[in-house]
């Protein structure tokens, strides 16, 4: 029994086998019926539909990148709205006042909701779970308190900005709903491969130490702090460049679509997906698609999340879908011949 | 030189002083034993080093350069790896995993070309992969590679935070009791291993609390009983010592 896993787990490119051919294919194939999936979802359905796929698909991107934070390196952040905002309101500004175009305020946003994840993250970063949790709601909180105000008379104080414009791509001016569905749905495709990149190398591994035993990490030579960081930070900047499509496809934004309650969501999304890419976009399509769905019960919707929730924390703690096992080359050389080692023993004491 | 020079070192706890104006050198290339009763101070005295606290007096130098103060990965990327007493493996990770992090501070690629997969990290990746494995079978773990850390029985944990440490290319070696909880067996199969490691001159400095082994390997021992040093000096005048044997027959009698 030992053995056949084994089997499974490994992907030995000097001997491969049929069998490891087939696993490696079947992903393969699952992927990419996924993608024709949502690429031909926009085709069957009435505005409504797509809409509502673009609203899942701008929660799929915010959790995609709130999972970098809390899903891979456990970092409690309950205010990712706050970069989100960031990055939208630096699109209005700059597109409303300054009249750039929409595609070159984004990788500004980004850097702008990063730079501003640095700033506020790096005081507070080694804080412990529940005082960071805390911190970050007070972060998200802020944010919306001085959007509200009007800082620096740019952000149009409780009315927000209005008069954003479209983006354009490539001369191609991206207005209808299904336009954006297809920007956004691309922009998840983009995000989740890079991310899966990221947690098969020596960046998302120390990222996955910390989260589960940062003293040991650091005491391995990682440096919790700086990865950390590091992670805060590229999550913020990815939530700030999502943030800035939202803007074009809103034309208008206001403080309250920032607010703590949409960070709730998200964290929630995060965690019920259980660490994992695919969790958690099945998260996303669950808990953000079902309650749009169920909108005609009104209020009977949040209860509905609610008790889904409930039930998730009793029958699958662990979330939807945990994090795989990362795969490694390892030729059988290095670890068939090797001497026989000190105990045969394969229970765990203590 | 010493590689290691601890000088009039104290650490408090609260009213308790855990480490008393402790004075000791590691010289290269040797194998040290630091023993003493329970709570006698040895652990704190490793995790002093190992920048998990930073004492309140004297100073730490290591390889000639001060390291009081510095954050443990710091201290790690300098050439101190370590074990802990209560082993710390990530235990839901695989074994190559496990010593894959402490090849980290060895590794290079940044956050960008981790994102992108730059053929420099896939090429510093297979061989930090390579390398992890060599360690691996050192240990004699190599055909557990891919068995999650805590799967493993408690001895193999032992040898897999060893290896754990050896990635990380130390110079010294830090081993905070590694027979703990070992049969006999395991135990002579790791005082092999700790011989081999010196082979690969590797200073190693040790707590331990089985007197066999320690008395087989260590060239130079250093007795700590509430926090100061009783006794230091070869296996078998310490042995001898009316201290040693005084300090110990008021706590632990049965340890020779
Ligand atoms: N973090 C801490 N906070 C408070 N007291 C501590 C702490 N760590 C250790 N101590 C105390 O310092 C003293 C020395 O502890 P230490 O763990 O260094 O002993 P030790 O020699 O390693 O013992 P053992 O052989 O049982 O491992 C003990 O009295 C212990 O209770
Ligand atoms: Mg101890």
């Amino acid at each position: 029994m030992h053995d056949t896993t084994a089997a499974h787990h490994f992907h030995a490119e000097k001997n491969k086998t049929v069998g490891r051919f087939f696993e490696h294919n079947k992903r393969s194939v699952f992927y990419v019926a996924l993608i024709l999936l949502f690429a031909a979802f926009p085709l069957t359905g009435s505005s409504y539909w797509i809409d509502l796929g673009v609203n899942i698909g701008f929660y799929t991107l915010l959790a995609l990148s709130l999972n970098v934070i809390l899903g891979q390196a456990g970092i409690f952040n309950m205010g990712h709205m706050a970069f989100y905002g960031v990055g939208a309101y630096v699109t209005a500004i700059l597109n409303t006042v300054w009249h750039w175009p929409v595609f070159w305020t984004m990788p500004l946003a980004g850097c702008a909701a990063g730079l501003f994840a640095a700033i506020v993250a790096r005081p507070i970063i080694h804080l412990r779970g529940d005082y960071l949790l805390i911190v970050t709601i007070g972060i998200v909180e802020i944010v919306r308190i001085a959007l509200l105000n009007d800082i620096g008379g740019l952000t149009g104080g409780s009315n927000g900005i209005f008069g954003i414009s479209r983006p354009v791509l490539f001369g191609f001016k991206i207005v209808k709903p299904i336009h954006f569905y297809y920007l956004v749905w691309g922009m998840v495709a983009v995000s989740y491969l890079l991310f899966y990149m990221m947690r098969r190398s020596r960046f998302g591994r120390a990222l996955n130490y910390i989260k589960t035993d940062d003293v040991a990490a650091e005491g391995c030579g990682i440096d919790v702090a700086h990865y950390k960081l590091l992670a805060f930070v590229l999550g913020a900047t990815w939530a700030g460049m999502t943030g800035s499509i939202y803007a074009a496809k809103m034309t208008t934004i206001a403080p309250e679509s920032f607010n703590f309650m949409e960070s709730c969501i998200i964290f929630a999304v995060v965690i019920l997906g259980g660490g994992s890419q695919l969790g958690v976009l099945i998260s996303a399509l669950l808990f953000i698609g079902l309650p749009e769905i169920f909108r005609q019960f009104n209020d009977f919707r949040m209860l509905l999340f609610g008790l889904a929730m409930m039930l998730m924390m009793i029958w699958r703690p662990q979330g939807i879908l945990p994090m795989r096992p990362r795969l490694y080359a390892v030729s059988k050389k290095l670890f068939s011949g090797a001497k026989e080692s000190t105990s045969k023993g394969q229970e765990k004491i203590a | 030189m010493p590689l290691l020079k601890v000088d009039h070192m104290t650490k408090n706890f609260g009213g308790l002083v855990a480490v008393d104006d402790l004075s000791f050198n590691v010289e290269p290339n040797s194998i040290v034993g630091l023993i003493g009763p329970n709570g006698a101070g040895k652990t704190t005295v490793f995790n002093c080093i190992t920048g998990n606290y930073t004492p309140e007096a004297g100073s730490i130098t290591f390889d000639g350069q001060s390291i009081k103060g510095l954050r443990p990965h710091k201290i790690v990327e300098l050439g101190i790896a370590r074990t802990f007493q209560s082993i710390r493996l990530f235990s839901d990770l695989p074994s190559i995993e496990n010593v894959l992090a402490g090849r980290h501070c060895r590794m290079k690629a940044g956050m960008l070309s981790c994102l992108f997969h730059a053929p420099s990290q896939k090429k510093e990746e297979e061989a930090s992969v390579e390398r992890c494995m060599e360690e691996l079978a050192f240990v004699g773990l190599a055909h557990h590679w891919q068995d999650p850390a805590g799967s493993l029985s408690y001895g193999n944990q032992r040898l897999l935070e060893i290896a754990r440490a050896l990635a990380s290319d130390p110079k010294l070696l830090i081993l905070d009791e590694p027979a703990g909880g070992m049969n006999e067996q395991e135990t002579k199969a790791l005082v092999d291993t700790i011989l081999a490691i010196r082979k690969r001159n590797i200073t190693i400095l040790l707590i331990e609390h089985d007197m066999r082994l320690v008395m087989k390997i260590c060239e130079k021992l250093l007795v700590l009983e509430h926090g100061s040093l009783i006794a230091k000096g070869e296996p078998s005048s310490v042995r001898n010592d009316p201290a040693v044997i005084e300090a110990y027959l008021g706590s632990d009698a049965n340890k020779w």
